[in-house]
Order: C-alpha cells, then sequence, then structure tokens
C-alpha cells in the first residue's frame, strides 16, 4: 500500500480538508495488514473496534468543527508488552496468551486523549530478552527490506510496522537496544528518551532500573510530536521525572550549528562491519557540513559494558518474572495438585528458552555467595560506565555512534550462541545503563540495500537537541547516504 | 566448568522452573560460557567504585511521594477475570497444605 501518506505531517490537514476521514485512513490501513502480515509477522493482535470506536470520535469532531488534538487520527502499532485495557497484551509470551489486561498503560491512554489511533499490539522477542525478534513465543517478524532478515529487537513489530507502511507510528520499549537497533535494521527512526522521561505505567517489566518506552516512525518531527504527548510526570509511575517537557516540534527547526559531537573511538573498533563503518563516517561528515564540530572522545568503559548489562538485566528480570507463577493471571498448567509443582510446571513449559535462560543467570547471580562476585560487580562497572559519560559530556553537546556493528543479520543466523545475538546491542547498552537518550536515524543502506543506522545519544533530558540534531540529518539528506 | 550440574538444579529450584533433561545439560553450558565472558569485569578495580543502581536526577526528595488519601482501585471482578481459576471472591490455587 504504498499510496498511504508516510507521515502525520501529510495526514493532518487531509483530515482538516475532508480529503480523507480517519475510518477510511484505518481501514486502509487494516486491509494493508491483512495483505502483508502474514508474510511480515509484525503484528500479533489488531483491535479493529477500538480504533474504529476512535476513528469515529475524530471524524465526528473534524464534522462538527471541534478542534482536534495534536495527533488525532494517527494510525499507531503498540509493541505487545505495553498493556492495553481489553486487548490481547502477551509480552510475546505463551505464558501470557489471552491475556487481556484491565488497565491502559499512561503512555496508551496519553497517545488516545491526543486522538491517535491504535491499531494492535506488535511482535516482540518473549519479554523484551532478545535482539531479533527470534524469541517470539508466536512466530518471527521478517525485516521488510528483506524477508531472510531479522527486524532487530526486541521491538521487530514495532519498527517492521512503520517500515512496511502498516502504522504511521509505533511505541516499543528499549532495555538494551531494543528501539534503537531494530529502528537501525529497518530503516526508520527510534527514540529512547532518558531514564524517567516516559512513563512505564502498564509497561510489563523487564529490568526495571533500565527499562523505557519510546516512539518510532518514518520522520523525526512524527517521533518529536509522539514523544512530547507521552514524556512527562505520571503519578503512576513514582520513576517518571518531574521534569517539564519542551515543545520537542518547536525546537525542530533551531540551528545546530556550532555544536558539538563527539565521536567515541571505543564504537569505531574490532567488530564493527566495513560498510556501516563508512555509512556512518559519511553521517559524520554530514554533520560537519551543518557546522557540527566534531571532536574525537573516549568511552573507556565500554568494552565492558555486555558483560555488566547482562547480570544487572538478567537479575531484575528474575525478581520481576516471579509474578508469573499462573495464579492471578495467564498460562496456569493444567492437572498439577500441588501448589509449588503448579509453579514449577507452568514457568517450565510456559517461558520460553531465552527467558529460562535469563531467569537461570539472574538467579544464579542473585544468589547467596555470588551476590557480590556478579551483581555487585556489576553495579560498580555500571558506576564507570555512566561517568564515561558524564566526563564526555563535559566536552560535548552529543555523541554520534553506529546504532549496531552490522545491518539486519539472518533469521537463524545467531540463534544457536546467546552470546553472539547479546554482542549485537554493544553500542546501544551503554546508554541504558547511564540513563541517558538516544536516537537511531536512517544513514544509507548496504550495497545489499539493507538500512544502516546512526545514534545520538545526550546528556540526561537533553532529547530536544537530539531530535533537532536528527532534523537537521534528515533535512540535509543523511537519511540516504 | 564453573557450572555444575548441581548449580544448574539449585537454581531451577530457586527460580521454580521444571526443566527437561535437556534443557539442564544446554544451560549448564550456556551459563558456563555467558559467565566465563562476565568474568571480565574483575579485570576492573572497583575497590572505590559506588555501586550504581538506577539512574537518579536532580528532584525534590519528596517528589515520588502523593497525598496520603485513598485512590480508586480496580473493582474485584476486574482483578480477578484474569486468573486462571477464580471464585467471585478469591483466586484458587492447588493444595497448598496436607489436613
Amino acid at each position: 500500500m504504498d499510496d498511504l501518506p508516510r507521515s502525520y505531517s501529510e495526514i493532518r490537514p487531509l483530515l482538516e480538508r475532508r480529503q480523507l476521514s480517519a475510518r477510511e485512513l484505518s481501514e486502509q490501513h487494516f486491509q494493508a495488514i491483512e495483505e502483508r502480515n502474514p508474510q511480515l509477522g509484525a503484528y500479533l493482535w489488531l483491535c479493529r473496534e477500538r480504533a474504529f470506536a476512535q476513528a469515529e470520535a475524530v471524524d465526528q469532531a473534524v464534522r462538527t468543527g471541534a478542534p482536534l488534538p495534536p495527533l488525532a487520527g494517527l494510525p499507531v502499532a503498540i509493541k505487545d508488552v505495553i498493556l492495553t485495557r481489553g486487548v490481547a497484551t502477551t509480552a510475546g509470551s505463551r505464558i501470557l496468551e489471552g491475556y487481556l489486561p484491565p488497565y491502559d498503560a499512561t503512555a496508551v491512554a496519553r497517545l488516545e486523549q491526543a486522538g491517535a489511533i491504535i491499531l494492535g499490539k506488535t511482535n516482540c522477542d518473549e519479554f523484551a530478552m532478545g535482539s531479533s525478534t527470534e524469541n517470539s513465543g508466536y512466530f518471527p517478524c521478517r525485516n521488510p527490506h528483506a524477508l531472510d532478515r531479522v527486524p532487530g529487537g526486541s521491538s521487530g513489530g514495532s519498527a517492521a510496522a512503520v517500515a512496511a507502511n502498516l502504522a504511521v507510528a509505533a511505541l516499543g520499549s528499549d532495555t538494551g537496544g531494543s528501539i534503537r537497533q531494530p529502528a537501525s535494521f529497518c530503516g526508520v527512526v527510534g527514540l529512547m528518551g532518558t531514564y524517567g522521561r516516559v512513563s512505564r505505567y502498564g509497561l510489563i517489566a523487564f529490568a526495571s532500573s533500565l527499562d523505557h518506552i519510546g516512539p518510532f516512525a518514518r520522520s523525526v518531527r512524527d517521533v518529536a510530536a509522539v514523544l512530547g504527548i507521552i514524556a512527562g510526570r505520571d503519578p503512576h509511575d513514582s520513576t517518571s521525572a518531574d521534569v517539564p517537557v519542551p515543545d520537542y516540534l518547536a525546537e525542530l527547526n533551531k540551528p545546530v550549528k556550532g555544536m558539538k559531537l563527539g565521536v567515541p573511538r571505543e564504537y569505531f573498533g574490532p567488530g564493527l562491519d566495513g560498510e556501516v563503518k563508512s555509512k556512518i563516517e559519511a553521517g559524520i561528515r554530514k554533520f560537519g557540513e551543518l557546522g557540527c564540530e566534531i571532536l574525537e572522545v573516549s568511552l573507556p568503559h565500554t568494552e565492558y559494558a555486555i558483560a555488566c548489562y547482562y547480570i544487572i538485566c538478567t537479575a531484575e528480570a528474575s525478581s520481576n518474572l516471579a509474578r508469573y507463577d499462573g495464579v492471578r493471571y495467564g498460562f496456569r498448567a493444567p492437572g498439577v495438585n500441588e501448589l509449588d509443582a503448579m509453579y514449577r510446571a507452568t514457568r517450565g513449559r510456559g517461558f520460553g528458552a531465552e527467558v529460562k535462560r535469563r531467569i537461570m543467570l539472574g538467579t544464579y547471580a542473585l544468589s547467596a555467595g555470588y551476590y557480590e562476585a556478579y551483581y555487585r560487580k556489576a553495579q560498580k562497572v555500571r558506576q564507570l560506565i555512566y561517568q564515561d559519560f558524564v566526563k564526555a559530556f563535559e566536552r560535548v553537546d552529543a555523541l554520534v555512534t553506529p546504532t549496531s556493528p552490522t545491518p539486519a543479520f539472518r533469521l537463524g543466523e545467531k540463534t544457536a550462541d546467546p552470546l553472539q545475538m547479546y554482542l549485537a546491542d554493544i553500542y546501544t547498552v551503554t546508554g541504558d545503563l547511564a540513563g541517558v537518550p538516544g536516537i537511531s536515524v536512517p544513514c544509507g543502506k548496504s550495497k545489499e540495500g539493507l538500512p544502516v543506522g546512526l545514534q545520538l545519544m545526550g546528556r540526561h533530558f537533553d532529547e530536544a537537541r537530539l531530535l533537532r540534531l536528527a532534523h537537521a540529518f534528515e533535512a540535509a539528506g543523511g537519511f540516504e547516504l | 566448568m564453573k557450572i555444575t550440574r548441581q548449580d544448574v538444579e539449585y537454581v531451577a529450584a530457586l527460580a521454580h522452573l521444571d526443566l527437561s533433561e535437556e534443557e539442564i545439560t544446554r544451560l549448564q553450558r550456556e551459563l558456563d560460557s555467558i559467565l566465563t565472558y562476565v568474568d571480565q569485569l574483575n579485570r576492573l578495580d572497583t575497590t572505590a567504585v559506588a555501586p550504581m543502581a538506577q539512574v537518579l536526577y536532580a528532584a525534590p526528595p519528596d517528589v515520588a511521594l502523593r497525598a496520603d488519601q485513598e485512590g480508586k482501585s480496580l473493582e474485584r471482578p476486574e482483578a480477578l477475570a484474569a486468573a486462571p481459576d477464580a471464585t467471585d471472591t478469591f483466586v484458587k490455587v492447588p493444595k497448598v497444605i496436607e489436613r
């Protein structure tokens, strides 16, 4: 459905001039989803009734001349780890098959209040644990640019849906790169805000000190528009920050000339694909042409980030996933007549291989005798990684790096070795550990036609600057380098 | 090997996970490989480093506190609707203690 509008800037005037109704736009999207999703696997669950009810409310406002909310009629997809009242939410896991949440996540409620139309729930790695969406408990998702390739993960369905024009924007979650890496693989824009920027109320918890919700779209402007709606303090999430939300759209066109951009040398070492490297270098030159000052910086503890991350995230996950015990929601193993045995059977059958692996690793790292050696040690290394960023941001306004060391890999290529899969997150886990915001934008394609993503990271709560840089990069043709 | 079969069985019991014979063998190998990789953290001297549990931003200490007033919560039928087995008022689980 290449005739579908590409961005909300195109949709809005069509709605206002009554050349397109929200109902028509939703129907077009559902039709495109029906045609392409069986092949792509981007969506797990659709919510037509809810979408059409919301579309009707938007069309009613247009008919009566009532003021239109900021995202009126925007078709969005929601990652399946984010709760939607009365609409299936499974975190891509069999253990939550058929679960209908009794409330909406704050990010979802805010999007709907702003007029957005929720189309459905997108595929992901089970409980957001993975880098390829191959760990989905239902079916894998494929990359719209090459169907034998993964879309990245864990928010692969959201990235693929946006890339394939099956939604104009989407929400994902990022714990170790799960927004930025699939954005990179699918050639779309994906943003993770500062830790605490967006409420996690209603996000199924994976690793609470690292989890973020954030937007995907095809343009920086649409990402900025969605972020402006979902960001801000929420009384339901005590970790959401009480920091004012700037008008991100108004910030977009401010100049970038004179900004100092740091290039961390550790992000260009062995393991970085040659084609990705040359595209990112071209991207950096583009920022130079835009008047930014380019400086080499060092984040010396980068090499320890994956080891640090996989202790902290699995420890937190082992605790967060204790709640899936077959009692209050989801799957319960049938025919087991003793409580403890029921817990063990439910969890043994309900969780997939990667989730079990991480629960085991995290439980081990927290168990008596190993807590100091692993969990405590990782928390200390996290401090060192964080201090690397603090020091770098004394010299520069933002960092520019590759988002992922390679373009999208093939389905099955990394499933045999968990460690190889973990290393796909090497340039993104650092941002989660330090709690700094990051955005991935398209930066050309490889010879095989696979998208390359460029990452910008910034100071805490400096999303506006990242969006401004990304917007200038987009306007200067950086996406097609 | 850092990880023994007994370690895997012990941790699986702590985590309330039934594992098949094949899973135990595989997890022993995988956990061993991951923990060997993680050992690189020991190259860093962190004796003087404060552990970091969470990213904190500058905020008043009471920012996360609300007024101590009763709020709306889920109605019981909504809260019980997703339970695999429930009565009107309780979730039901298999027998916990012998009588």
